[in-house]
C-alpha cells in the first residue's frame, strides 16, 4: 500500500516533463458521466437548510466571498470602498464576519493594500492577461510579478485555453509551473474558464493539469464568458481535488466564480462541498466564491435571520 | 361521439406575470374549488418581482399607463359572462369595467390636477410633479370581490406604482380569473401580482417588509391586526391607508384620494434669469 502510493506520488510529480505522458494521464482519467453529474448536482441542490444551520452557512459563505470588481471603470476610489466593505460588510452589525479576500486587477493593488493591510482580508489580483490569456508569456509573468510585489498575496491566473483546447498540454502546463514561481509566497489560483472547454471531460482534465503544475485553487471562470460557474462542473472539480489529495496527499481549493448570486446558490455549492470532499473543505482557506452581488444577498438574508425583518436591496452598499 | 373529459381549472398564484403554484404546495377549499393558499414565502417573492417592474412602469409614459389600463378594461369587457359565471353580479361587472376606464383617464391629468407651478418669492421656476411611490401592498375588501380588488390595484398602479394584493379570502375566484385578464392587457409582469389565502399569513409579512414602500389596509376587517400592520408599516415608514369602514359604498364615485394617497412630490426649483 505504502509503496504504490509512494510510487504514484513520484509517478504524478514526474508528469510534467513529457508531452507524451502527460497526454497519456489526462487522456487517461475517467470520463465524466455527464447526466449522472447533473442529476447528482441538482439532486444536492433540493436539500433545506433552515434556521440556526443556514445561519452557519450564511456566515461561512460571507468569509468564503472574494468581494470582486473587475471593470475597465474601476477606480481607486470605488476599489477603496470595496475593499472597506470587505472589511465590514454589515456596518450595522459588528458581529458580521469580514469577506476572504477582495479581488481587483493588478493596477488597482496599491489601492487596496493600503485598506487591507494587517486585517486578515486577503488581496487577490488577476494576472496573466485576465481575461483572456492571449499574451506572451514574458508579459504574463510580468504581470503577475507586478501585482506580488505591489501587494496581492493570491494571484488568480488564467490558463491558456487557446493551447489547451489545442492540445499543447505541456505548454499549460509550463505556464502555470512559470506562474507559480513568479507568485514566490502568494497562493496560485487558477482560472480554468470552463465555459470555453465545452466538455466536463475537458474540465477534469484541466483541474489535473492545473493541479499537477502546482495550483494552490482550481477556479471554474473568469466572469467575463456568457457560461459562468455551475453545480455540476464544480462537482466535477471538487471530485478532481479529491482525488488529487488522494493520490498525493496535497490538498488544493476550489473558487467557484461568476453568476452566483444568490443565498440559495451559495448554499447549495456549500452541501455540495461537504457532500463530496467533506468538512475539510469548508473553509475559506479551501473554498471560495468569486462574486460581487452575492455579499448583498448573503446580508440580506443575515439581516432577516438576526431581526425577523426583510431589509430591501436599498439598504445595502451597491458595490 | 363519445363524452369529453372534463377540463378542470387549477386557480393559482399571480407572481411576476405568470401563474405559479404556492410554494409551500398547499391549497385551501373554497367557492367548491381548490385554490392556492399562499405563503409567506410567495409574499416575498412577489415583493422581489414588484420591484423587479418599478424601473419600467414608473419610467413608461403616462400616456402609455393609460392605455394600458384602458387595455384592461377591453379585456375585462370580453370576459363579462365568465365573471358572472363566477358569481360575480353581472353589475359588479359593468361598474368594475367602468372602474378601469376611469381611472385610465386619470394617468396624463393626474399629474396636472395634482402638480403643477408654483408661485416662490424668487427668480426661479418651481415645479411641483406627483411621482409614484414604489412597491404597494394592498389588502383587498372581502366584498365586492371584484370590483374591491379592482377598486384598490388600479388607483395604486396608475399612477406608476406597483403592487402585491392579497385578494379575498371567502371569493378568490374573481381575484385569479382578473389576473388572467391583467395577464392579456399588455400589463408587464410584476406590476399586479395577486396572493390568495389567508389575510393574517401574507399581510404581515408585507407590512413588515422593508423593500414595501406602503400598504393599503383597505380590507382588514379585525381592529387588532390592523394596528400590528401598521406597528410594522412604522418600521420603515410605509405609507398607510385605514381600513375602510364595514358601510363603504364601492359602487360611489370614488374621488382621487386613493391615487394621492401613494405618490410622492417631486419639487424642482430652477433659475429663471434676472
Amino acid at each position: 500500500m505504502t509503496a504504490t502510493a509512494t510510487s504514484a506520488r513520484s509517478d504524478l510529480s514526474e508528469l510534467g516533463r513529457s508531452e507524451t505522458a502527460l497526454r497519456t494521464f489526462l487522456h487517461g482519467l475517467p470520463g465524466v458521466d455527464q447526466v449522472g453529474a447533473e442529476q447528482r448536482a441538482a439532486q444536492l441542490g433540493t436539500r433545506s437548510i433552515k434556521t440556526t444551520a443556514k445561519a452557519q452557512a450564511i456566515d461561512l459563505a460571507i468569509r468564503m466571498v472574494d468581494l470582486t470588481t473587475l471593470e475597465g471603470a474601476d477606480t481607486p476610489g470605488k476599489v477603496r470602498a470595496l475593499a472597506a466593505k470587505a472589511l465590514r460588510p454589515d456596518p450595522a452589525d459588528p458581529s458580521c464576519p469580514h469577506v476572504g479576500a477582495v479581488c481587483v486587477y493588478p493596477a488597482m493593488v496599491p489601492h487596496v493594500a493600503e485598506v487591507l493591510r494587517g486585517s486578515g482580508v486577503h488581496l487577490a489580483s488577476v494576472a496573466t492577461a485576465f481575461p483572456s490569456g492571449q499574451a506572451p508569456l514574458e508579459i504574463k509573468l510580468a504581470d503577475t510579478r507586478a501585482a506580488v510585489e505591489a501587494g496581492a498575496d493570491e494571484i488568480d491566473m488564467v490558463i491558456n485555453r487557446g493551447a489547451f483546447l489545442a492540445g499543447r498540454y505541456s505548454e499549460v502546463h509550463d505556464e502555470i509551473v512559470a506562474t507559480k514561481d513568479a507568485c514566490g509566497d502568494a497562493h496560485l489560483k487558477v482560472i480554468l474558464e470552463t465555459g470555453e472547454l465545452a466538455t466536463y471531460d475537458n474540465v477534469r482534465r484541466a483541474s489535473w493539469l492545473a493541479m499537477l503544475a502546482g495550483g494552490d485553487f482550481i477556479k471554474t471562470s473568469t466572469g467575463k464568458v456568457p457560461v459562468a460557474a455551475t453545480l455540476p462542473v464544480t462537482l466535477v472539480m471538487l471530485e478532481a481535488v479529491r482525488d488529487f489529495r488522494a493520490a498525493t496527499g496535497r490538498q488544493v481549493g476550489v473558487k467557484p466564480a461568476g453568476g452566483i448570486k444568490t443565498t440559495k446558490d451559495a448554499i447549495k455549492y456549500l452541501v455540495m462541498v461537504n457532500e463530496t470532499v467533506g468538512a475539510d473543505w469548508l473553509d475559506p482557506d479551501w473554498f471560495r466564491f468569486g462574486a460581487s452581488s452575492l455579499l448583498n444577498d448573503l446580508l440580506m438574508q443575515r439581516t432577516k435571520l438576526t431581526t425577523g425583518v426583510y431589509p430591501g436591496p436599498d439598504y445595502f452598499t451597491l458595490d | 361521439m363519445s363524452e369529453r373529459v372534463a377540463v378542470r381549472k387549477t386557480y393559482k398564484l399571480f407572481i411576476g406575470g405568470k401563474f405559479p403554484r404556492s410554494e409551500s404546495g398547499r391549497s385551501y377549499l373554497v367557492q367548491d374549488t381548490n385554490v392556492s393558499l399562499a405563503s409567506r414565502k410567495d409574499a416575498r417573492d412577489a415583493v422581489v418581482a414588484a420591484r423587479a417592474a418599478v424601473p419600467g412602469w414608473a419610467g413608461a409614459t403616462a400616456y402609455n399607463r393609460g392605455q394600458i389600463l384602458y387595455r384592461v378594461a377591453e379585456m375585462l369587457e370580453g370576459r363579462r359572462e365568465q365573471f358572472v359565471a363566477l358569481g360575480v353580479p353581472a353589475d359588479e361587472v359593468d361598474a368594475a369595467i367602468d372602474r378601469w376606464v376611469w381611472y385610465a383617464g386619470w394617468s396624463d391629468k393626474l399629474p396636472q390636477v395634482y402638480g403643477g407651478a408654483n408661485p416662490v418669492a424668487g427668480p426661479y421656476f418651481n415645479l411641483s410633479a406627483p411621482e409614484p411611490t414604489g412597491v404597494v401592498a394592498v389588502v383587498a375588501p372581502q366584498s365586492p370581490a371584484l370590483l374591491g380588488l379592482v377598486s384598490v390595484v388600479a388607483p395604486a398602479i396608475v399612477t406608476g406604482n406597483t403592487v402585491v394584493a392579497a385578494a379575498s379570502p371567502s371569493a378568490p375566484l374573481a381575484a385569479v380569473t382578473l389576473a388572467e385578464v391583467l395577464a392579456t392587457s399588455d400589463l408587464p409582469g410584476g406590476v399586479v401580482n395577486i396572493l390568495t389565502g389567508r389575510i393574517t399569513e401574507t399581510v404581515p409579512t408585507l407590512a413588515n417588509h422593508l423593500d414595501v414602500n406602503a400598504i393599503d389596509l383597505t380590507g382588514v376587517t379585525d381592529a387588532d391586526l390592523a394596528t400590528d400592520l401598521e406597528v410594522g408599516a412604522a418600521q420603515n415608514l410605509k405609507r398607510v391607508l385605514r381600513p375602510a369602514p364595514a358601510d363603504h359604498d364601492w359602487f360611489a364615485d370614488p374621488g382621487i384620494t386613493r391615487m394621492t394617497a401613494l405618490l410622492e412630490t417631486k419639487t424642482v426649483w430652477h433659475p429663471k434669469g434676472t
